[in-house]
């Protein structure tokens, strides 16, 4: 069953039955979705990497992906400057406190994204708690529009991602050794230089990993950002959906979503080996 | 020791940002629960007078139970056969380093890396070739793909922390391969099965992605169909709904804690 390590291929019997799922339900849909990319026109008559030329040459199409692709990243920064004080917050407690943090931070991650994306929108709205707290103190004088703009995205979705960086920044402090900091302080280093030289480089392998699954959470999140973003920001998830089952324009939806993918899995791919890379540097000195 | 000015402001702007922090992980919990028993008409914060006509409305609205009810039977479905399927693959995988393990490993955790929608759209254009209705069925397969990876990683890590040599003794003191497994192995990784079987279950209740694309006008599903009530008016009985959903997954949580700890194996994916 599951004894020892081994290298034996007949161990790998039980998980032939989900291989051949995955081969039909999976892998095959994904090939047909790159072959399909490759026509001409919705008829499917003539292959031609036309739909790509399409979209590279076409100024609004480039501007969507570059906005959903900046998108994802500033919500990663902004959810990494509240993760820290979070995880530090974290150590700090005791088992009653670190039970109520994990709560907190489990909670919202199993609550449907509807349901939280529904909060932001009593939030932000007209009506909402900002802009009633803001009347009522009189900072405001009328109203402010926070739904429907790029900043009311932003802080949206960083709260609605937010457990997906807290949960891996917490697990590298709590293996951060707590004498190197203790040394710190003992040669004299203050707060914000055992910080920035000690904790923060030590801990660079889980920020790099939330930052990674909130940069791609943010950028993939259709109902966030068509219902907080509304309907004149216009990222590549709801471009592909439009294109899709609006239009039914399938090569150019399937080369779209195949760009998007190619686009988030890269940059994925690109800032872990560099901040890797990077991170190894620190190690070294 | 004394505290410099700087360390001193240190301590409070981490303080501050932590207290804001959890405040915001707090916030849309707390705002739907509040709102959900508003006595108005709209989405006013907070609300002017409470009620619970918002849920007696909902209990009305055939529109929006119905693809609840096709939500649940989605996601149990799903989570029965992803668990099925992916841990008994987990079990199979676990602790073999052939590269065709590794290989089938990286497949089976794909549906994570890769933009959903991707994948949603792929199987709508092949239903759409191979002239395949849309039903319950095609949404349950979709759904089954999506919730996989988690089982392989929960079941997968439970089996990491279990000791080899408790199965070693079962099976050098005469027991057989099956009888170790069901009395050995499966009651040592129940809570990883379990949890992960919790977790598959929400996120396939929650999936949108998939669900975008291979739900129609018969199989709606919750989530798209309240995303698609907000797109046109803010309806009050979303709220209504979304109280529901909240009080469900919190009962559905504390029961999990109190059976396994899921927030230790949620925390540890």
């Amino acid at each position: 069953m599951s004894g020892s390590a081994t290298h034996e291929p007949r161990q790998l019997l039980p998980a032939l039955p989900l291989a051949a799922l995955f081969l039909a339900a999976f892998v095959l849909p994904l090939i047909v979705l790159v072959f399909i990319s490759l026509f001409r026109t919705p008829q499917f008559l003539e292959l031609s990497p036309i739909q790509y030329v399409k979209f590279f040459r076409d100024q609004f199409s480039v501007t969507v992906l570059l906005e959903t692709l900046l998108l994802g990243a500033e919500v990663a920064m902004l959810s990494l400057l509240l993760a820290y004080p979070i995880g530090l917050a974290y150590l700090g407690s005791g088992k009653i406190g670190r039970a109520l943090i994990t709560f907190l931070i489990i909670l919202p991650l199993l609550t449907s994204s509807v349901v939280r994306t529904f909060a932001w929108i009593v939030i932000l709205g007209r009506d909402g708690i900002v802009n009633s707290t803001m009347l009522t103190l009189g900072l405001w004088d009328s109203p402010a529009r926070l739904l429907y703009t790029w900043g009311g995205l932003v802080v949206a979705l960083t709260q609605i991602q937010l457990p997906l960086m807290a949960l891996p920044v917490i697990n590298s402090l709590l293996r951060l050794n707590p004498n190197l900091v203790k040394a710190a302080e003992g040669l004299g280093a203050g707060r914000f230089r055992i910080f920035f030289t000690v904790v923060l480089p030590l801990t660079v392998p889980g920020a790099i990993a939330g930052w990674l699954l909130v940069f791609a959470a943010a950028a993939t999140a259709f109902i966030t950002q068509t219902l907080v973003g509304g309907g004149r920001i216009v990222l590549m998830p709801s471009y592909i959906y439009q294109q899709a089952v609006g239009v039914q324009d399938w090569p150019f939806s399937a080369a779209l979503s195949l760009i998007f993918t190619v686009a988030v899995i890269g940059i994925v791919f690109l800032v872990g080996t560099t901040s890797r890379r990077f991170a190894r540097g620190i190690d070294a000195v | 020791m004394q505290s410099s000015l700087a360390d001193r402001f240190y301590d409070a702007a981490v303080h501050a940002l932590a207290a804001f922090g959890m405040l915001l992980l707090l916030a849309p919990t707390f705002v739907v629960l509040v709102i959900s028993f508003t006595g108005g008409i709209t989405l006013k914060f907070p609300p002017s007078s409470w009620s619970l006509r918002w849920y007696l409305e909902l209990l009305q609205s055939r529109e929006i139970i119905e693809p609840a009810l096709t939500s649940l039977k989605v996601a149990g479905l799903a989570t029965l056969l992803s668990t099925i399927l992916g841990g008994v693959a987990a079990i199979g995988l676990a602790r073999n380093q052939s590269k065709v393990a590794r290989v089938l490993d990286a497949l089976f955790m794909s549906p994570m890396v890769l933009p959903a929608m991707a994948f949603g759209l792929s199987l709508l254009l092949v239903f759409n070739v191979l002239g395949i209705r849309l039903s319950v069925a095609t949404l349950v397969l979709g759904h089954t793909i999506i919730c996989v990876p988690f089982v392989i990683r929960m079941v997968g890590a439970s089996i990491q922390q279990l000791n080899p040599i408790l199965i070693t003794c079962s099976l050098s003191l005469g027991a057989s391969r099956w009888y170790t497994f069901r009395r050995v192995t499966l009651p040592l990784i129940k809570r990883g099965i379990l949890a992960s079987a919790f977790v598959a279950f929400l996120s396939s209740f929650d999936n949108v992605p998939v669900s975008l694309f291979l739900a129609d006008a018969r199989t709606e599903v919750l989530p798209i169909k309240l995303w698609a009530i907000l797109e046109g008016s803010l309806d009050v009985r979303v709220a209504a709904m979304s109280g529901v959903i909240v009080i469900v997954t919190l009962i559905g949580l504390i029961c999990a804690e109190a059976f396994g700890g899921v927030t230790r194996q949620v925390g540890a994916r």
